[in-house]
């Protein structure tokens, strides 16, 4: 086991040389999580934007279960897919099983409860600012629900962000599907897990840098978008 | 940042662009309107009509229901009791949008001041949409700040704009909640010659507003309203100079109706 001291140093020392066994975890980990929160935006928005806006028996019970569902345990989420790709599963025959592919479906389950519960929220404030006007103006649903999109597009790129904090930083469901295959689905977090089981710090400090990197860029994004966005009285 | 005022061909007080076609939407007429809000009657047994072009306002102390009212002859509220019929038929969509309502804070979406009166006219698919959003632009006097945020712009500027965005679609009536409430004489006067374009194109404005001045000023007719009834409803100057109810005659004074 390494000191602490000298995994500092070995950590900085694999993000200065940008090991390629560093940004092939790096890489994977990326192309995973924003794969994930794109499907969950396409799905997201449109739901979410539907649940703010409509009128319709159950409107309630969909709302309440889609926030019960943003705080889903993530190996629960992997334990579904896991059961739903296994050989013995009814998509089985996919052979999706310890895939990146397996890993962006549990990622994008994870995580789009939490896109539609908080665009449902964001365009829902917007609606009742909007909702007399689109009334009086007799402006057709859908028009409507493309409208309150754009112009919650601040709101709602705040919410993918969030979403993509949580699918970066997940390790529970990505462990059980995905199976932290060396070269093939080894992400960022599972490395982490792995290397600090073995007392692996460096690598593992240094994984803990990059996502923590990535982190702090994702907030200075959100914050710098909504200052600009505020500036321009768009939120 | 030179800032265009608002244009206005100048017309007589009472004459509209079209006094002979008269408008498609009128008389408007409604019986035993009423509408409550938590067990409180707000508009309490309302017969009006109006029959004629020009400005009709409606003229009444904080609270007498003036905007509750307009929002019911526009559809946006359902009465409790009674009907509201514009030309005999019930407010619908179709009915709606031939009408536009501006409101008493207007409601500009987050987008640019060119895009606020693009959405709206997207909406009505006119084949000269171009000519129009130049044409509410210059209007009111928004040319020059097209593209920045409709929602920066001033108090003043964003009743403009949401005035001349309810004209680039072509309403036959045009319905304004106290449209230059908390705003200076000099916005006051632009949005006051707005409403004049508005009459000089034949469109029928039903204003509310409890601002005696400006009622005198732009009025043809007056609806004086209080506790959710009409108190009455008069040609304006006969109103100002000899009013026949005790109420108004008390508001005219500056006296307070409790």
């Amino acid at each position: 086991m390494q000191d602490f001291s000298s995994s500092f140093t070995l950590a900085a020392n694999l993000i200065w040389s940008a090991k390629p066994e560093l940004l092939e975890i790096i890489t994977l980990s990326l192309q995973v999580t924003l794969s994930a929160v794109v499907i969950a935006c396409l799905i997201g928005f449109p739901i979410g934007a539907l649940l703010a806006v409509a009128q319709f028996r159950g409107r309630t019970a969909l709302t309440l279960l889609f926030n019960t569902l943003m705080g889903l345990p993530p190996v629960v989420v992997g334990l579904l897919v896991y059961m739903m790709l296994s050989n013995a599963g009814p998509l089985g025959f996919l052979q999706l099983l310890y895939t990146p592919v397996a890993m962006i479906i549990a990622q994008a389950l994870l995580v789009t409860p939490i896109i539609i519960a908080l665009t449902r929220q964001v365009i829902e404030d917007l609606y009742q600012e909007y909702a007399e006007q689109f009334h009086s103006l007799v402006v057709p649903r859908r028009t409507a629900v493309m409208a309150l999109l754009w112009d919650a597009r601040y709101g709602l790129i705040t919410t993918a962000l969030a979403g993509f904090g949580r699918a970066i930083a997940e390790v529970g469901a990505v462990i059980v599907v995905g199976g932290n295959i060396a070269h093939v689905t080894r992400v960022m977090t599972t490395a982490i897990a792995l290397e600090t089981s073995k007392g692996e710090l460096a690598l593992a400090l240094a994984l803990g840098f990059v996502l923590l990197f990535i982190a702090m860029t994702i907030n200075a994004s959100v914050f710098l978008l909504r200052a600009s966005a505020a500036r321009m009285s768009y939120v | 940042m030179s800032k265009r005022q608002p244009t206005v061909v100048p017309l007589r007080k009472g004459q509209t662009g079209r006094p002979d076609r008269g408008n498609p939407l009128l008389p408007l007429k409604t019986t035993d309107l009423c509408f409550d809000i938590n067990g409180k009657r707000i508009i309490d047994q309302v017969d009006l009509a109006i029959t004629s072009d020009g400005i009709s306002v409606i003229l009444g102390p904080n609270g007498a229901g003036k905007s509750v009212l307009l929002r019911l002859l526009h559809g946006l509220l359902k009465p409790a009791r009674g009907e509201v019929l514009w030309r005999g038929r019930h407010i619908d969509d179709t009915l709606r949008k031939r009408q536009a309502l501006v409101f008493q804070r207007p409601v500009l979406m987050r987008r640019s001041v060119a895009d606020n009166i693009r959405f709206a006219i997207a909406l009505r698919s006119f084949p000269d949409a171009k000519h129009r959003l130049d044409r509410a632009l210059e209007l009111a006097g928004l040319t020059s700040q097209a593209y920045q945020p409709a929602r920066a712009l001033s108090g003043g500027e964003q009743q403009r704009l949401a005035i001349a965005r309810a004209l680039a679609i072509d309403p036959d009536v045009l319905i304004l909640d106290e449209p230059s409430s908390n705003l200076d004489p000099g916005a006051t006067l632009a949005i006051e010659q707005l409403i004049e374009t508005a009459r000089v194109e034949g469109k029928k404005v039903i204003l509310v507003t409890h601002d005696l001045n400006q009622a005198k000023r732009i009025a043809d007719e007056i609806i004086f309203i209080h506790h959710g009834r009409i108190i009455e409803q008069t040609p304006s100057p006969l109103f100002f100079n000899n009013p026949t109810s005790n109420h108004g005659r008390s508001y005219l004074d500056g006296g307070l109706l409790v």
